[in-house]
C-alpha cells in the first residue's frame, strides 16, 4: 500500500490523475474503519490533511464555498449564522473527537444515504465543486448522489469544495436515533426556508438509496405558506405536507428501522421542523417590521 | 514509510510502517505507549482519545501517516512525572476508576472541556464532552464528579493566583 501525501492542491490532482484508484482520506471516520476491520485493503491512500487550499471557507458572492477539508467542529463554530442547518446537522454527527476530524467533504465522498451533512445541502440547493487535472465541474447537490455509497466523482476527480448560498430564511434539521451522541440517522430530514423566492427546500436523508428532496412537498408548502402576512400555518398544510415528505422517501425495512417507522417519523420531522421554521420566520418578522 | 512526530514532547522517528495502520498502533506496538486503549477501533467508544496537534481525535482512525510532522499529546503526557494531574487526581479521589481501561480517553476528552472552559462547566456541557467516551462498568456519575472536582480545583487555584 501506498501512502501519498500532497501538499498542494495541484499535487493532489496529479497524484489522483496518477493513481486513480488512490483512496483519498481526510478525517478518515469512514475509511479507517474499512481498513480496521480488513473490509478493503486499497494499494493507495491519498491524504489530503497537509493540503492547506482544503481547509478553509470563503464568501463568493452570496454563496459560502466551504473547503472540503473543513471539519464539523469548523461548521459548528464559525458558520452557525451563516448556514444554520448545515451547522445544526453537523452537530448531530459522532462524537467531539469525530467532529473534530470529520470533514464536509468526506461526508459527500463517501455518499452514504445516512451522511448528516446532506439534507441540509440539498434543501439549499448546495453545488459540489469537483477537480481533476481536466478541469473544474460544479454539480448539482441532487445529480451528485448516485446510489448508496456512489457519487458522480470520476475516478480521477477529488472534491475541491461545496458552494452553498447563505441562508435567507429559517433552516432546521431534525434526526431520529437511539440516543444523542454516536448515532446514525435512522432517517433524518432538513427543511430551509427561501422567503426572498417564496419558496421551501427539504432534504431527506437514511430513507432512500441516496439522500433525496422532497419535490411535491416542496412545491405545495412553497405555494401553501402565508409569506407576505405571516399567518400561522393550517393544520391541513402541515399534515399534507408531513404526508408529502414521508411519500417521496422510498424506505427499506433494516436493522435502524422499518419502512413503516421511517415514513412516520419522517411526516413528523416534516411537521415539526415546519413550525419551528415558521415559528421563527414570524417572529424574525415581527422584529423587521 | 517512515514517520516522524513529537509524542509528549518528546521526537519520534518510526520506521517501516504500514500505510494502513492507524495512529493508536503506531503509539502503543511502535512507540511503546499503551496508556491508549484499543477497543472497538470504529470511533464508537473514545478509549483511544489523543490530542493531535491540539485538538482531541480517535487515534484509530487517524491513519499513521497523517501523524507524520504533527504534535501528539496522549495520556503519558498528562502527569508531571510522579505527580499526578488535578484531573487523574480528582478521578482517583472521586473512585471513578473501576476497571480503568476507559479512564485514559475519559482523561484526555475532559482535560479538553477543561481547557476550553473558562469557570465550571455545566453538567450539560460535561457530558457533552464526554458523550463520545463509553465506560462499560456504568461508572458515568463518578466519573462527572471528578470533572467536577478537577474543575473546581482548578478555580480555585486560579482565584488565588
Amino acid at each position: 500500500m501506498d501512502f501519498l501525501r500532497p501538499v498542494t492542491w495541484a499535487e493532489a490532482l496529479e497524484l489522483k490523475a496518477e493513481h486513480p484508484v488512490a483512496r483519498p482520506i481526510a478525517g478518515g471516520t469512514d475509511l479507517m474503519v474499512e481498513l480496521n476491520f480488513d473490509k478493503s485493503r486499497p494499494t493507495a491512500l491519498l491524504d489530503l490533511t497537509r493540503v492547506d487550499e482544503l481547509t478553509g471557507w470563503e464568501h463568493a458572492g452570496d454563496l459560502i464555498r466551504i473547503g472540503a477539508g473543513v471539519p464539523y467542529a469548523r461548521v459548528i463554530g464559525e458558520l452557525g449564522d451563516l448556514l444554520p442547518g448545515l451547522a445544526i446537522a453537523s452537530r448531530t454527527v459522532g462524537s467531539p473527537q469525530i467532529r473534530n476530524r470529520g470533514t464536509i467533504g468526506g461526508n459527500l465522498g463517501s455518499a452514504s444515504p445516512a451522511g448528516d451533512a446532506h439534507p441540509p445541502l440539498l434543501a439549499s440547493d448546495a453545488e459540489v465543486e469537483v477537480e481533476s487535472v481536466r478541469g473544474v465541474r460544479v454539480l448539482p447537490i441532487d445529480e451528485f448522489f448516485l446510489r448508496p455509497k456512489v457519487s458522480a466523482l470520476a475516478p480521477d476527480e477529488l472534491i475541491r469544495a461545496v458552494r452553498v448560498e447563505r441562508a435567507g430564511g429559517p433552516q432546521q434539521f431534525a434526526k431520529i436515533g437511539t440516543r444523542n451522541a454516536m448515532v446514525i440517522a435512522v432517517c433524518s430530514f432538513a427543511l430551509a426556508l427561501h422567503p426572498a423566492a417564496r419558496r421551501v427546500g427539504t432534504g431527506i436523508g437514511s430513507a432512500a438509496p441516496t439522500p433525496v428532496r422532497a419535490r411535491a412537498a416542496d412545491e405545495f408548502l412553497s405555494g401553501a405558506l402565508d409569506w407576505a402576512g405571516g399567518g400561522p400555518v393550517a393544520e391541513e398544510v402541515s399534515r399534507r405536507f408531513g404526508e408529502l415528505v414521508a411519500g417521496a422517501a422510498s424506505p427499506i425495512d433494516d436493522v435502524r428501522g422499518t419502512t413503516g417507522y421511517r415514513r412516520h417519523a419522517l411526516a413528523v420531522m416534516a411537521r415539526r421542523t415546519l413550525a419551528w421554521t415558521w415559528h421563527d420566520y414570524r417572529e424574525g418578522g415581527a422584529v423587521c417590521a | 514509510m517512515r514517520v516522524r512526530f513529537t509524542v509528549n514532547g518528546q521526537e519520534h522517528v518510526v520506521d517501516d510502517v504500514w500505510p494502513g495502520e492507524s495512529l493508536l498502533f503506531l503509539l502503543r506496538e511502535r512507540c511503546g505507549l499503551p496508556g491508549s486503549k484499543n477497543a472497538c477501533e470504529q470511533g464508537e467508544c473514545g478509549s483511544c482519545t489523543v490530542y493531535l496537534d491540539g485538538r482531541t481525535v480517535c487515534s484509530c482512525l487517524v491513519a499513521a501517516g497523517q501523524a507524520d510532522g504533527r504534535t501528539v499529546r496522549t495520556v503519558e503526557g498528562l502527569a508531571a512525572g510522579d505527580r499526578l494531574h488535578p484531573l487523574q487526581r480528582a478521578f482517583v479521589e472521586a473512585g471513578a476508576v473501576q476497571c480503568g481501561f476507559c479512564t485514559p480517553g475519559l482523561l484526555m476528552q475532559a482535560h479538553d472541556l477543561l481547557e476550553h472552559t473558562s469557570g465550571s462547566p455545566t453538567d450539560a456541557e460535561i457530558r457533552e464532552a464526554l458523550a463520545g467516551n463509553l465506560c462499560r462498568c456504568t461508572g458515568y456519575e463518578k466519573i462527572i464528579e471528578a470533572v467536577r472536582q478537577a474543575a473546581e480545583t482548578t478555580v480555585e487555584r486560579e482565584t488565588h493566583q
